[in-house]
């Protein structure tokens, strides 16, 4: 905790973030075992059944198994993190995200010498999820981050917003957060966590080589293939909501850029 | 169906025009005042966008509707083909204005984004339809006038394609909507060959 507030203080441009509403933030989602339509993960999602929950933790790890939910939240720190969220189409937000570090919930499990990559999975429950019965994606949905992003004091476990249980729509009881990608890595509703070696199949990836890479970094010189990444809409401006430009792994350049040193970024996209 | 075209010959074209007209400022209304989500450009131009290819798939039903149901539209074609240009121009300046907004970037798109090329091509292919929908132009024109309206079906692929291609991930709606826009112009494909081939096997 005290680590990333002397990193919020340093990042100047942090320090003007105005969090989005909760109505804004809860209203509109990209959710799309609920439905493809921003609207439709909130007036679907309640249909899925957080309590109990647990998280199952297996690869390269010391203590592979099924984690209650409540037994990982007894052992984590939960603490405030506003950060810029900014979709891979090009809309933003600011959100007021409640949750711990992914690093702590790795080393909880211990990862073990050799691992290279943590992938993660979602819930997947045909009954309670309408959207799935369409072949959008390649069910269940996949994500995955190389084990420094992981463990980078601004990846978070993401439990609650402006302090309140994190709602359904976007990802209850527990989800990703890695503030310098594009909002779909920061996958939802976590039932999986492994530990592995090699670099795990993500479900944007499978879809569309060409338009989602596995790094999908928050960069506004590298386009989508079918519109610009160089400014984001921010949500809340209305229907006359000026563009702003887009900021460089979202604006958290200094803290991650030295992940990525020496690496092609038009290749590894 | 004959009572029904009764009916629809007493429906002044006017109140064709009046009805569809009012989604455009009651969208727009809308947007404004927050009954359309939290991104209201985004919700506006796919709404006009929509409503643009469900006025088009009417228009290209309509002689379908008349040949094999009997049914008579044809009075209203020209309203519903200038609303569907009415709205096919809206949904592209809220794309030009209110949503890429910066100018050197519109065309950058046009060039660069095949969706966009392709919506593009079919709103150029309606201008010359929606500049000649009125009485002077068909006189004018003459048979070419009939020829000219042909634009049409390209136009409507291409919209169609224009949605397919903008959607991400596998989505099923777009793709209903392209097959709905081929199926009604294969209706009007005239395979003479195989319908007499199925008379003689009847009158065999």
């Amino acid at each position: 905790g005290v680590g990333l507030a002397g990193m919020a203080r340093g990042a100047a441009a942090q320090e003007a973030l105005e969090p989005n509403s909760w109505e804004e933030i809860t209203s509109y989602n990209n959710y799309y075992e609920f439905g493809t339509r921003k609207e439709d993960p909130a007036k679907y999602a309640h249909t899925l059944v957080t309590e109990p929950w647990s998280v199952k933790i297996d690869g390269l790890v010391d203590k592979p198994g099924e984690y209650d939910f409540q037994d990982i939240m007894s052992e984590m720190t939960v603490e405030e993190r506003i950060y810029r969220f900014r979709c891979v189409e090009a809309w933003s937000m600011v959100i007021p995200w409640n949750g711990f570090e992914l690093a702590d919930l790795l080393n909880m499990a211990g990862v073990q010498d050799g691992a290279k990559y943590v992938a993660f999975e979602t819930a997947y429950r045909p009954d309670e999820m309408p959207g799935v019965q369409y072949p959008v994606l390649d069910w269940p949905y996949r994500e995955g981050l190389r084990l420094d992003e992981a463990m980078h004091p601004l990846t978070i476990m993401a439990t609650g917003i402006y302090d309140r249980p994190i709602p359904n729509q976007n990802g209850a009881p527990l989800r990703l957060v890695v503030p310098w990608k594009y909002g779909f890595k920061s996958i939802k509703s976590i039932v999986r966590v492994t530990v592995t070696d090699v670099e795990p199949p993500t479900s944007w990836n499978v879809a569309g080589p060409r338009e989602y890479g596995f790094y999908s970094n928050v960069n506004p010189n590298v386009d989508h293939p079918r519109w610009s990444q160089a400014t984001e809409r921010p949500i809340g401006g209305g229907l006359f909501a000026k563009r702003i430009p887009t900021l460089m792994f979202n604006g958290y350049e200094q803290e991650v850029a030295g992940l990525y040193e020496g690496m092609d970024l038009a290749k590894n996209y | 169906m004959q009572a029904l075209n009764q009916i629809l010959r007493r429906i002044p074209v006017w109140a064709v025009y009046l009805l569809g007209a009012i989604p455009a400022p009651w969208l727009f209304y809308q947007g404004l005042t927050g009954s359309l989500g939290v991104d209201p450009i985004e919700a506006l131009e796919h709404r006009y966008g929509e409503l643009a290819l469900q006025l088009l798939i009417v228009v290209l039903a309509i002689s379908p509707l008349r040949r094999f149901l009997g049914l008579n539209l044809i009075k209203f074609r020209r309203a519903l083909g200038v609303l569907t240009f009415v709205y096919v121009s809206l949904h592209l300046l809220v794309w030009l204005i209110l949503d890429v907004q910066v100018p050197s970037q519109i065309w950058a798109d046009i060039l660069k984004r095949p969706y966009i090329s392709v919506g593009m091509a079919g709103f150029v292919l309606l201008l010359p339809l929606a500049v000649t929908s009125n009485n002077l132009s068909v006189r004018q024109l003459g048979p070419r006038w009939r020829s000219l309206q042909r634009l049409v079906y390209p136009a409507a692929v291409l919209g169609g394609l224009h949605y397919v291609m903008q959607a991400k991930g596998f989505q099923i709606e777009p793709l209903v909507y392209l097959s709905v826009i081929v199926g009604l112009l294969l209706l009007r494909v005239p395979f003479p060959s195989l319908l007499n081939r199925f008379r003689q096997v009847d009158s065999a």
